[in-house]
């Protein structure tokens, strides 16, 4: 065949491109692959790929879509993780003339995989789950606000995700750091698929992550229950709507600015090069500017977590519910005015430095207060050390010191001589670890039993527990020790000797934190295999306060049989203390979005033509566009897009609840 | 505990252990000043952290549900007193931190010449600060220094108490020039310019590196810093002067090339113009210089016309394997230098593409025998009226 042919139905993907030579590379892809099989063969043979299809891919229900965004954020923290432990390794092994054993070209590719996927598709996806299983439960509702949104929304995510992975074995991934700044990301330096790979994977999964948060707003904003007012809002429900309104304006910047340097890459024009006037640091100022933002949209939700699992185990109402959700608020208006502090090495003058400096710390206020809070529910309170609770007062004693080198590096001339360096990674791995993942896991153990009906085995759970924290403080306190040293971050090979004692400590710390995944993972398949020991038929296992713990665990499809009505910020608190009785009789058939395919179908063209995009074919992009909008105008024939539940479906769940509440006194 | 971990990295560390924390304990001024805002936000901020994880522990401890003889009380949650305290005491800090900001970001703006050498000692006027200009190349430092003549790759020295003037950019993509033992870091980046200014006070041998991620030679791409009595940098001068080998366009142009774990180089003699050639992005011949760009639009631009003359201003080092989609780029093949006043067509190119006569502030007409036009992104070009 003319090699003009070939690369017409091919673009420039070539036998070449597939990593054949790379042993490290085909080992992973053997691994994956048989994995893959299995579970293929697995589905297959218990007949469950119908099942799965029917009640999973196409389901609309929010609180599917939440556990599938959960499961997702899970499977790619391993893939994030391993990165994470190849370049634990790499370090602690390249010193004294030993090159370790990653070259440049994979380990520069795999510290810009870790960011991407523990920022985008780990941290995103955990957050976005527990925000859609648990929001519209907290109002009162029985569905977010565009059911069929929601579900697209999911598998663009998904689509964005399955083309980083698919950058493990076919082609290459960015080698460019996990902002990917241009000089070095621009076609001139980087002509590879690595950085296309970066561009459609956050591309496909932005359009998820922007419409699911207009669905979530809305949700918030027009769903909530009958007295529910603003200010009677759970505090995770508040915090929810600030990530939101961050995610609405700040992800369109980050979806313009990888346009505009996929335009650079594709057509030629000049935005971010050397050439012809294009200035690379307006690149670093827009992506900062979604940036900043993103931080707070993943450790806002997290806030909010720790809010409602220390009321709860503290037996307490939170304390300074008012100044709570002022400080959230004002947390997300100065998120927008500090994205500066990320370059004042870039040659800012000392007015506008010190302002981004100040702006800074000034977040630290709102947050402080927030800390105190929290201190102070626990406060003559009663407070009980289940699972949850531990990782709040680890996150607690953890997120202050992160915050503390946090507002030093926020004092410019402190970041002179500690930006870029490890003493910065330790930072915001403080953060990012302390505050969203302890969160995540926070939230993971305390909803658990809300989604399943059992609680999650404690003893494994405190295992994980255990060797997260240790293993945490014991990978990052030597950093930032390092930091000190002058050490600066994404380096390959040290000559220095005295360093290497560090590293090794810091990897002994990051295996800890793999026997805790490994911990947790365990504790998932044991609380499975003992379910019906740790069953909960109460629905609310932590007698706990607000609305989710009103109906079933796990919820029916339509959430509430009757819509709750709210007197108090801890509805169902409140509920209880009066003596709630649940009704009983004058069920009526409930009004419900059906399922559709139409959103995974979606999401696999769109991943189909960022994946021609990527590799130049040019016929799979065009094909899958148009097949996009085919798609999507059918959509708007499809007239099933809801029915009813019966009213004797719902007598029937209603009544096997009053039986399971019956049994359980 | 994690606290006391925090607390041990204070100086107090740095003397009894034998690692090297040279971000507490640097040789230069600036950093040492750098260093003392880091220990002072350090210990104002532990103000209020302290006491934060003390009453965790506490809090978490004495109200833990076994314990029945703490008070609970499940209804309070609010206290006017109390939430004065909490929000006015981070306040009151950051208060303290944003003064201490807002003067030591001045005091030490990289930009701003030196007041002092040295907490205790001003500036010696009669000495001129030392000159350096520095280069990021792919991947090794270049260092000019145009008062003596020389230039050197990969080694950097200066006089102790001299204060030194550093001039950064950059040849092809974004690097950090640091020396932790002399000053905080700046970025270097192609076709813009940042500065340094700072003191070594201590003589010794520091390393310097890039601190910003630049691509596959990035770990070797550091360099030692040394700090010499007046005698001995005056020998090391001497040295370098006598290492003969100069440094012109041509070799620069070998030199930028990318390599990796370049071992120190010297050139005894310098082209004077190249760090401003190297700044403006136009060491090779025909490339127009960005100042020269900017000042053609100043007075108002080359017009439509200016978009064919792309080749002088396509700057970005390593062949541009070319944009997946959109047009051939079009170039004038050549302009009237005082060298070739009648227009010389630059080796790379074979043929004009463009046939509109070129006009603009200041410029010549250039003469061509014009072959076709096409491109259809830009579509036919209009006839020039002139």
């Amino acid at each position: 065949m003319s090699p003009d042919f070939l690369k017409l139905i091919f673009g420039r993907l070539t036998i070449e491109s597939l990593p054949l030579h790379e042993p490290i590379v085909v080992g992973t892809f053997a691994v994956v692959a048989t994995g893959g099989l299995v579970m293929f063969a697995g589905l297959t043979y218990f007949r469950l790929w119908s099942y799965l299809w029917r009640e999973w891919f196409t389901s609309v229900d929010h609180k599917r879509i939440g556990i599938m965004y959960m499961i997702l954020g899970i499977v790619m923290l391993l893939r994030g993780f391993a990165d994470a432990l190849m370049m634990r390794l790499q370090q602690a092994l390249a010193f004294g003339g030993s090159e370790g054993y990653l070259n440049s070209h994979h380990y520069d590719q795999v510290f810009t995989a870790h960011g991407v996927i523990m920022i985008f598709f780990v941290a995103m996806p955990l957050v976005t789950g527990l925000m859609n299983f648990v929001v519209p439960l907290q109002i009162g509702a029985r569905d977010v606000s565009f059911p069929f949104l929601n579900n697209f929304s999911f598998w663009m995510t998904v689509g964005g995700a399955v083309l980083v992975m698919a950058s493990l074995f076919i082609g290459e991934f960015a080698r460019t750091g996990w902002l990917a700044y241009p000089p070095l990301s621009n076609i001139g330096y980087s002509p590879d698929v690595g950085v296309d790979y970066y561009i459609w994977g956050l591309q496909v999964a932005g359009v998820g992550t922007t419409l699911s948060g207009i669905n979530l707003i809305c949700t918030i904003v027009k769903l909530r229950c009958p007295g529910m007012t603003m200010m009677k809002m759970p505090v995770f429900t508040w915090t929810s709507l600030c990530t939101n309104v961050l995610i609405v304006a700040s992800f369109p910047v980050l979806t313009v600015v990888l346009a505009l340097l996929s335009l650079d890459r594709y057509v030629g024009t000049n935005f971010f090069t050397n050439d012809f006037g294009g200035s690379p640091m307006m690149y670093v100022n827009l992506i900062w500017i979604w940036g900043h933002p993103e931080v707070y949209i993943l450790v806002l939700p997290a806030f909010g977590i720790f809010s409602e699992v220390t009321s709860t185990f503290s037996g307490k109402r939170l304390f300074g519910y008012t100044s709570m959700v002022y400080a959230t608020v004002v947390i997300t208006i100065l998120s927008y005015l500090v994205w500066l502090h990320h370059f004042f090495t870039m040659g800012s003058g000392a007015s506008v430095n010190s302002f981004f400096g100040i702006t800074t710390m000034i977040i630290s206020i709102p947050t402080g207060a927030k800390m105190f809070n929290w201190l102070f529910t626990m406060y003559r309170g009663r407070i009980r050390y289940e699972l949850p609770m531990l990782w709040t007062i680890a996150f607690m004693l953890t997120f202050v010191l992160g915050g503390m080198t946090g507002v030093l590096l926020a004092v410019p001339p402190a970041d002179f001589v500690l930006h870029n360096s490890l003493f910065l990674i330790a930072h915001f791995h403080n953060v990012i670890i302390g505050g969203v993942v302890f969160g995540a896991f926070a939230g993971i153990n305390y909803w658990f039993p809300k989604a399943f009906g059992f609680k999650l085995d404690p003893f494994w759970g405190k295992l994980s527990f255990w060797f997260w924290v240790t293993g945490f403080y014991l990978a990052f306190m030597p950093l930032y020790v390092l930091g000190l040293m002058g050490v600066t971050r994404r380096l390959r090979v040290f000559d220095d000797p005295s360093l290497q004692i560090w590293f090794v400590i810091a990897g002994i710390g990051a295996f800890l934190v793999f026997l805790g995944i490994l911990s947790m993972l365990m504790q998932f398949a044991v609380s499975f295999l003992r379910r019906e020991q740790l069953k909960d038929v109460t629905g609310d296992p932590w007698d706990a306060r607000t609305l989710e713990w009103a109906t079933s665990s796990p919820p029916p499809d339509y959430n509430f049989a009757f819509t709750p009505v709210v007197h108090d910020n801890d509805a169902w608190w409140d509920m209880k203390r009066r003596g709630y009785l649940r009704p009983l009789t004058g069920f009526k058939p409930i009004h419900m979005p059906s399922s559709t395919g139409t959103g995974i179908i979606l999401a696999g063209f769109a991943t189909a033509m960022g994946f021609g995009l990527i590799w130049y074919i040019w016929w799979l992009a065009a094909a899958s566009f148009i097949a996009m909008l085919a798609v999507g105008i059918g959509h708007t024939f499809n007239y099933h897009r809801d029915f009813d539940i019966s009213a004797d479906d719902v007598i029937r769940a209603e009544d096997a609840r009053t039986k399971l509440l019956a049994g359980a006194k | 505990m994690s606290r006391l971990k925090i607390l041990a990295l204070l100086p107090l560390a740095v003397a009894l252990s034998g690692c090297n924390y040279v971000v507490l304990a640097p040789a230069g001024d600036i950093a040492a000043q750098q260093r003392d805002l880091v220990i002072i936000s350090t210990v104002l901020m532990l103000l209020i952290v302290v006491p934060v994880m003390a009453l965790t522990v506490l809090f978490a401890w004495r109200y833990r549900q076994s314990n029945t003889e703490a008070r609970y009380e499940p209804e309070w949650d609010h206290s006017t007193s109390l939430e004065l305290v909490i929000w006015s005491a981070p306040l009151l800090i950051i208060v303290c931190l944003g003064a201490l900001t807002w003067m030591g970001t001045h005091l030490l703006d990289p930009y701003r010449t030196l007041g002092r050498i040295h907490a205790d000692r001003a500036v010696d006027q009669s000495k001129a600060p030392l000159e350096v200009d520095v280069v990021a190349l792919d991947w090794k430092w270049l260092f000019i220094y145009p008062d003596y003549g020389i230039a050197t790759v990969n080694d950097l020295a200066a006089p102790v108490d001299r204060p030194i003037h550093f001039r950064i950019t950059a040849s092809s993509v974004m690097n950090s020039f640091y020396i932790p033992a002399l000053a905080g870091q700046i970025y270097a980046m192609p076709g813009m310019e940042t500065k340094l200014h700072a003191v070594v006070n201590h003589s010794g041998t520091y390393r310097g590196f890039s601190a910003n991620y630049s691509g596959a030679g990035f770990s070797g791409m550091h360099f030692d810093f040394q700090g010499l009595d007046d005698k001995g940098f005056d020998a090391w001068i001497a040295s370098a002067k006598s290492a003969g080998g100069s440094l012109g366009r041509a070799e620069y142009l070998q030199l930028e090339k990318p390599s990796q774990n370049e071992p120190v180089r010297r050139y005894g003699s310098i082209d004077s113009d190249l760090y401003r050639l190297i700044l403006n992005m136009c060491v090779e011949t025909g490339k127009m210089c960005q100042s020269e760009m900017m000042a053609i639009d100043a007075k108002g631009g080359l017009g439509h016309e200016g978009l064919n003359n792309t080749l002088p201003l396509a700057y970005d080092k390593y062949a541009r394997r070319g944009t997946a989609l959109g047009p051939e780029p079009t170039f004038v093949a050549g302009t009237c230098t005082p060298d070739a006043p009648q227009g010389k067509t630059t080796a790379s190119i074979t043929a004009p593409v463009d046939t509109a006569p070129l006009l603009g502030a200041g410029l010549k007409r250039p003469n061509f025998t014009p072959l076709k036009s096409s491109s259809f992104f830009l579509g036919q070009r209009p006839k020039s009226d002139s």
